[in-house]
């Protein structure tokens, strides 16, 4: 018995053993694919389809974004390459929203023969790939990362959506077309760079637009949770309209306590409200009539069918991440066909194609109408304000 | 028994010698692998990581291996490294502009600044033993990571600006930076638009010294007295051993290093930030220490090369990669530990059973 033992033992060893060394085999083909690839003058491409390549979050904390994106995106590759005409070659990899393993996703990526990248989803590794990415001249969209430094500095970077400076000129702008004349408070959260650039920048447009800032307050992480002081101060100012340029756990406070003392401005939010419908335990009715600045919503007309296409495929209502996955695929394709490129380019010369293009680029798509770039890579486009009827977005 | 001891002795010496050739060998292959086109993009973005990652755990092994003391913090001086160089190795583009030598200053000011901070951190914690040392370097681990997260740094005409940002007022224009001024770093945001001078070859000298530093280190008069306190305290001290100067020598040691590896790191990205360097990654570097065998510098460098590429190497698995990485990382510790699969060995590789005895310790 134990004679036998020992000999299964051995067997499983020389199995494990040989497996090991299949995957290695595997792994020299993949290499001696990937060294042709890397180098431009004998990229290896199919000549039919464009690689296209995403990187997000797929596992982790912000799992939620990437994966929504990756979905999002999948749809439209499917759409697309039904078509016929220009097809797509898609595959997704993980960052789990750590720069570091962004960098090596990209570079796995580049190996596979990537010709153009949709992403990274979020900021940071968003920031660390793009620096990567211009020096090898790939050319990226990505669907959600916001912040400028995403996109300074690099030709070859462009965004799917709003920067986050570029949302409060644009709620500047709505409220000083819809709302001309009525005063307007600002709430927002001083320590984060996603409202405090919203909020610089709308009181800059409101300044020239000739919108009236009665009144303006701030706080901070740890004073995110009582905002009596706020909103009393607000009501005193006789503030019609009051802007939240912050995520929607801070905003369901606000609207809660304006509630509680008989306080019925106009409530006016921006792309991180979007999803306060969704918040646990929070009474629907207290949003009833607030106003937000975001760019997709699921109850859109135009959206329906990517709306069944994405719950038939995953069971879950398309969030704001997967739209612009979504808009970012065609918005490729869009620019492909544009620049006139063939999928045997290599990656560096569909980049210059596209640069060049981008910039004299419309697109219309689920998080924008008429959407434009300029050479720096920021997206300009109609902002969809919505307003919350009965628990759900209706537009105004 | 004597018998005994002398093998164990010369078995492990000899393993810590044969690490510089090693080390050497596979430097050396790679780069011709690397100049003849034969490595591909993921493996070279892999290079100067892996280096920085076998630093770290070389010298997280001084203090978990040699000096006897569980650290869960190590990460806290691999940002500090990580940050000092970055802002030195930024603000000093304009007056030094060979990249190599900014290197080398950036890694000595970075090394400097984490010794200080191993210094500070050292005086109240290594008067602590076991566990509370591991709690109280968890929390320093993440005290840290709040310290860089609340700074602001920039560099003009002017030379630094800084300002430490603790009630979260303040912003990038509150530095009141002079025309061409740079942020370095922006807070929480973290350190945004470094130039990359980390280099493959940076690494590898790194890890030399640090192989040689850590080597010497434990058979020097200074390192016996620490394996003395690690093997058994009173006993040391009865015999006049300083506990307190001892440990600090060790930690401060192995702190410094760890800022060295932190500087190489944060000069590979183009951007680094505070949480990268949070409790996960201090873990993750005792993982590469534990599997690598306490005390094992050679086993260190190898667990930490291997455990840092798997994960990218199984890629190819998809949503099945971090199970797999979760399963290899199992079954290598059961099979290290095991002494049922360690007798196995020993039985198939019967002349190896004297070396087998002495690596195990």
């Amino acid at each position: 018995m134990k004679k036998f033992v020992k000999v299964i033992a051995l067997v499983l060893c020389f199995a494990l053993i040989a497996a090991f060394a299949a995957c290695g085999g595997n792994k020299d083909n993949d290499s001696n694919k990937a060294t042709n690839a890397a180098n431009p003058t004998n990229a290896q491409t199919s000549g039919e389809s464009f690689k296209l390549g995403l990187i997000g979050p797929l596992t982790g904390g912000a799992a939620i974004y990437g994966n929504a994106a990756k979905y999002g995106a999948q749809i439209a590759v499917d759409e697309i390459n039904a078509k016929g005409g220009i097809q797509f070659d898609y595959k997704a990899e993980d960052d789990e929203h750590d720069p570091e393993k962004s960098v090596n996703a990209y570079n796995t990526l580049c190996d596979w023969g990537m010709q153009i990248l949709v992403g990274p989803i979020t900021t940071k590794p968003a920031v660390a790939v793009s620096a990567e990415a211009a020096t090898d001249r790939v050319f990226c969209l990505t669907p959600s990362a916001s912040s400028t430094d995403v996109i300074n500095d690099k030709d070859n970077m462009f965004q799917v959506c709003f920067t986050d400076p570029n949302q409060g000129t644009a709620s500047a702008d709505y409220i000083a077309e819809n709302f001309a004349g009525k005063s307007v408070a600002v709430i927002y959260k001083n320590d984060d760079a996603y409202s405090q650039g919203i909020r610089d920048t709308f009181v800059a447009e409101a300044g020239k637009k000739g919108v009236t800032i009665a009144y303006e307050a701030s706080f901070t992480d740890a004073t995110a949770t009582d905002f009596s002081v706020q909103v009393t101060a607000a009501k005193a100012a006789n503030a019609e309209i009051v802007f939240l340029p912050m995520y929607y756990e801070p905003a369901s406070i606000i609207l809660k306590q304006a509630k509680d003392i008989d306080y019925a401005p106009i409530f006016f939010g921006v792309d991180g409200m979007d999803g306060i419908l969704g918040m646990e335990g929070f009474d629907k009715s207290l949003a009833e009539g607030v106003m937000l600045l975001t760019p997709f919503s699921a109850d859109d007309p135009k959206a329906a069918d990517f709306v069944a296409a994405y719950q038939a495929a995953y069971g879950e209502i398309p969030n704001q991440f997967a739209a612009d996955g979504y808009d970012a695929v065609y918005i490729i394709y869009e620019a492909l066909q544009a620049a006139g490129c063939t999928a045997d380019m290599s990656a560096a010369d569909i980049c210059e194609k596209l640069v060049a293009v981008m910039p004299t680029l419309t697109v219309n798509g689920l998080t924008g109408e008429g959407m434009t770039w300029d050479a720096s890579g920021a997206v300009s486009k109609a902002p969809m304000a919505v307003v919350i009827k009965e628990g759900a977005y209706v537009t105004p | 028994m004597n018998f005994l001891k002398k093998s164990k002795l010369s078995t492990s010496a000899l393993r810590d010698y044969c690490s510089f050739p090693l080390v050497t060998v596979v430097f050396v292959l790679i780069t011709i692998l690397n100049n003849s086109g034969k490595l591909n993009k993921s493996m070279q973005g892999l290079l100067v990581p892996v280096c920085c990652y076998i630093v770290m755990a070389i010298s997280l092994n001084l203090t978990v291996g040699i000096m006897g003391e569980l650290s869960l913090g190590h990460a806290g001086f691999m940002s500090l490294g990580a940050f000092t160089g970055v802002v030195t190795s930024q603000s000093l583009i304009g007056s030094v502009p060979n990249d190599t030598l900014r290197l080398v200053i950036a890694i000595a000011v970075g090394a400097l600044v984490a010794a200080f901070g191993g210094f500070l951190i050292g005086l109240p914690v290594l008067r602590l033993r076991g566990d509370y040392l591991a709690i109280v370097t968890l929390a320093f681990g993440e005290i840290i990571m709040d310290i860089v997260n609340c700074l602001i740094v920039g560099h003009d005409e002017n030379g630094l600006h800084l300002i430490f940002n603790f009630t979260g007022e303040k912003t990038v224009a509150d530095l009141n930076l002079a025309e061409g001024g740079t942020a370095i770093i922006k807070g929480a945001q973290g350190a945004v638009g470094t130039k990359t001078i980390a280099s493959f070859a940076a690494g590898f000298i790194l890890i030399m010294i640090t192989l040689f530093v850590v080597l010497n280190f434990i058979r020097s008069r200074t390192g016996r007295a620490v394996l003395a306190l690690r093997d058994n305290r009173i006993a040391a001290e009865s015999m006049g051993v300083n506990v307190m100067k001892y440990k600090m020598i060790a930690f401060v040691l192995s702190t410094t290093l760890a800022g060295m590896a932190g500087a190489l790191y944060g000069l590979n990205f183009n951007m680094i930030s505070a949480d990268k360097f949070n409790f996960n990654t201090s873990i993750l570097v005792l993982v590469f220490v534990v599997l690598g065998g306490l005390g094992n510098m050679l086993g260190s460098i190898i667990a930490a090369t291997i455990l840092y590429i798997l994960p990218e190497a199984l890629r190819g698995l998809a949503d099945y990669r971090m199970l797999m990485y979760a399963i290899v990382l199992i079954v290598v510790m059961l099979a290290t530990n095991n002494p049922k699969v360690k007798n196995l060995f020993m039985k198939i590789i019967p002349k190896r059973k004297s070396k087998e005895g002495g690596a195990a310790q």
